[in-house]
């Protein structure tokens, strides 16, 4: 199976920090040679003794072949396990697991493709963008975040986007406000068939929301608590309305993270909505 | 074998390795209806443990039997189907759907659920109710089909609650299931689940487990016991072992490596053999010797084997 995870003890090669963002790249061939847009990796963090059990989860921001393939993490440190990662230094090793998840799913003709990314979100972005461009897809970006240091990866949407469109909550960058302020426009202005969006779930449900305005499909890849990323510990659940109708609690990192947008229940996330398959007191309890 | 609830399906596990080489693959508890389980957050970290609230989401005993079984007896797995209920009931009617089931090479209770019928208290808190479980599965079951009775550390009397299994016929004990634990989040001021409490597992709860299976084993040596909680290395597996458990589970390890159950069984056969036991049999309970008796070496090893 193409798809299929691996396990790999990694040598980091170079750490590096972007605005307020570390970057990590990670010799890790098994993981470089299977990615696909949208994948993500875990890593184990603290080291051997570590009393941290449960894996982080992190999307690959870029792959080389270099070296026999590297991938290349971007993150902020929330707590102790990416304060740890933050701390890594060449020649270090690193646990990781992976391809993990569904990648995005590509058009088969030329389209439109806006492509929204919130805070560290848009780092999955830059490789789709390759991957649709190679499609001879037109793509057009729209990314932001609460400041101008958080928004990732500006320089590199303006060099490959037909237009760029940046936004902050402060002003301090671009335009003042939120992604979803701008969306209508830029997808009307490209004439958009498609968008595709990573980054807080306010935000997903936000872009979503406007896709369906246009009336155009959305692919989300959204971030759940995860304690295995490989599917076996049911914790990273998200209500999804599936082919038949019906929603079930579907889990976030094998049957997502990219889900479309629209199939996705934003506003009963974190809880179980009443009519989901095998809800307390539900139809079909 | 893997630990209740840990191993998924089998179908995740089988992406890393062949499903095959476990001791035992232990389904999560299968209930009759299909469950939605508890919302999200259902993950919490605390040092060197893991609290979830899951609430034994799963599809069901029909699309169990339908999808589930079928693929690990394709694949050879010696599957150990885990059952819940909120009734005795409820419990017996599941004893009875896999009675004809081919593929189930034992069916483990899991007592921690809570009892509808006596305002949600959890089986295997109350002697006579897991008895009264453990005793219509067993008769439910087909014979040549042990049962385990799996039994929870929340209990005043851990050895009370597991003679009774054993006296409602139980074939074998499995401990322990999750205490119950909880975390607040210090910036939001809320629990950090949402289901406000949850299971603690891994190994913040290890010496929880050699206390238990200790108890046990020394007040019914004759009971074959599964043991788990916080294994991680074969080290922790022998420990178990030597506390007086038959057989080791693989839980909250398996999220940290999905490789844990045959890393940890190398581990622990290195172990046997640099202390010199041909076989894990004679390693059972060595712990409960009396002190000084056995020094480590082989002969004296083997002259104080059970
Ligand atoms: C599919 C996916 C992709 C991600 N990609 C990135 C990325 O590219 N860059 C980045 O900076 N972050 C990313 N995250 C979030 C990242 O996993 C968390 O920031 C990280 O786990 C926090 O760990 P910590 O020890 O620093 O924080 P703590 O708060 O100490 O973590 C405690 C526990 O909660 C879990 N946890 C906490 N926050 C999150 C979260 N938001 N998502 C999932 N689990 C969480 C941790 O895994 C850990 O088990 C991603 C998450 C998911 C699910
Ligand atoms: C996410 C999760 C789900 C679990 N689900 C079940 C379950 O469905 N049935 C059950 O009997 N035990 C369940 N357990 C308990 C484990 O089987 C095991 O008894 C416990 O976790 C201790 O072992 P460990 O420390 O190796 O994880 C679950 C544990 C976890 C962490
Ligand atoms: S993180 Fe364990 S099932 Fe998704």
């Amino acid at each position: 199976m193409a798809g299929s995870p691996v396990q790999v003890t990694g040598t980091v090669l170079t750490t590096r920090r972007v605005d307020a963002y570390h970057a990590l790249t990670v010799v890790a061939p098994g993981i470089a040679d299977r990615y696909r847009p949208g994948h993500f990796v875990t890593v184990a963090v603290g080291g051997p003794t570590t009393s941290m059990l449960t894996r982080r989860a992190f999307a690959i921001h870029d792959v080389k072949p270099d070296y026999g393939g590297t991938v290349e993490l971007v993150f902020t440190v929330r707590g102790a396990g990416t304060a740890w990662l933050a701390d890594l230094r060449a020649r270090d090793t690193l646990d990781l697991v992976g391809p993990l998840g569904r990648p995005f799913p590509l058009p088969r003709d030329p389209c439109t493709c806006v492509l929204v990314g919130g805070e560290y979100g848009s780092a999955s972005l830059f490789s789709l963008g390759d991957a649709l461009q190679q499609r001879g897809c037109r793509i057009d970006f729209v990314l932001g975040a609460a400041g101008a240091d958080r928004v990732f990866g500006a320089l590199r949407a303006r060099r490959m986007g037909e237009t760029t469109t940046l936004t902050t909550e402060d002003g301090s960058l671009g335009m003042r406000g939120r992604v979803t302020d701008v969306l209508p426009g830029v997808i009307a202005d490209a004439r958009a068939d498609v968008v595709y969006a990573c980054g807080p779930m306010d935000m997903l449900r936000g872009v979503t929301a406007v896709a369906a305005e246009f009336d155009i499909p959305v692919q989300v890849a959204v971030e759940e608590r995860m304690a295995c990323g490989i599917g076996v510990c049911m914790t990273c659940v998200v209500p999804v309305i599936g082919d038949d109708g019906v929603t079930r609690m579907v889990r976030a990192c094998t049957d997502g993270p990219v889900f479309r947008g629209e199939r996705v229940r934003f506003d009963d996330v974190g809880t179980i909505p009443f009519d989901a398959l095998g809800a307390p007191g539900g139809r079909h309890a | 074998m893997t630990a209740s609830g840990c191993g998924g399906t089998g179908r995740e596990l089988a992406q890393f390795y062949d499903v095959m080489r476990l001791g035992a693959f232990v389904t999560r508890s299968i209930t009759m209806a299909p469950r939605a389980g508890r919302p999200t957050p259902r993950m919490a970290e605390t040092p060197s443990g893991l609290l979830n609230a899951v609430g034994l989401q799963g599809p069901g005993v029909d699309a169990f039997l339908e999808q589930e079984l079928p693929w690990l007896a394709e694949r050879g797995a010696r599957t150990v189907v885990s059952i819940g209920g909120g009734t005795v009931a409820e419990y017996t009617a599941l004893a009875r759907r896999l009675a004809d089931a081919p593929g189930v090479a034992a069916v483990e209770i899991n007592l921690s659920c809570p009892n509808v019928e006596d305002r949600g208290r959890v089986f295997a808190r109350d002697g006579s109710a897991a008895a009264e479980v453990v005793a219509s599965v067993r008769a439910a079951t087909r014979y040549d089909v042990p049962v385990i009775a799996k039994l929870s550390p929340d209990v005043a009397d851990i050895v009370a609650v597991a003679r009774s299994c054993v006296d409602g016929g139980a074939d074998a004990l499995a401990m322990i299931n999750t205490p119950v634990g909880m975390s607040i989040d210090v910036d939001t001021m809320r629990p950090s689940l949402a289901a406000g409490t949850g299971g603690l597992s891994g190994p913040a709860v290890r010496p929880l487990a050699v206390r238990c299976v200790w108890q046990v084993h020394a007040a019914l040596p004759g009971v074959p016991i599964v043991g788990m909680g916080g294994v991680t290395t074969g080290r922790d597996a022998l420990e178990l072992i030597l506390a007086g458990a038959c057989a080791v589970a693989v839980g909250t390890a398996l999220f940290h490596d999905p490789y844990a159950c045959p890393r940890i069984l190398r581990e622990l056969e290195e172990l046997l053999q640099e202390r010199g036991f041909d076989r894990l049999a004679d390693a059972v309970g060595l712990a409960h010797r009396p002190p000084g008796s056995a020094p480590r070496n082989r002969t004296d090893l083997e002259e104080s084997s059970l």
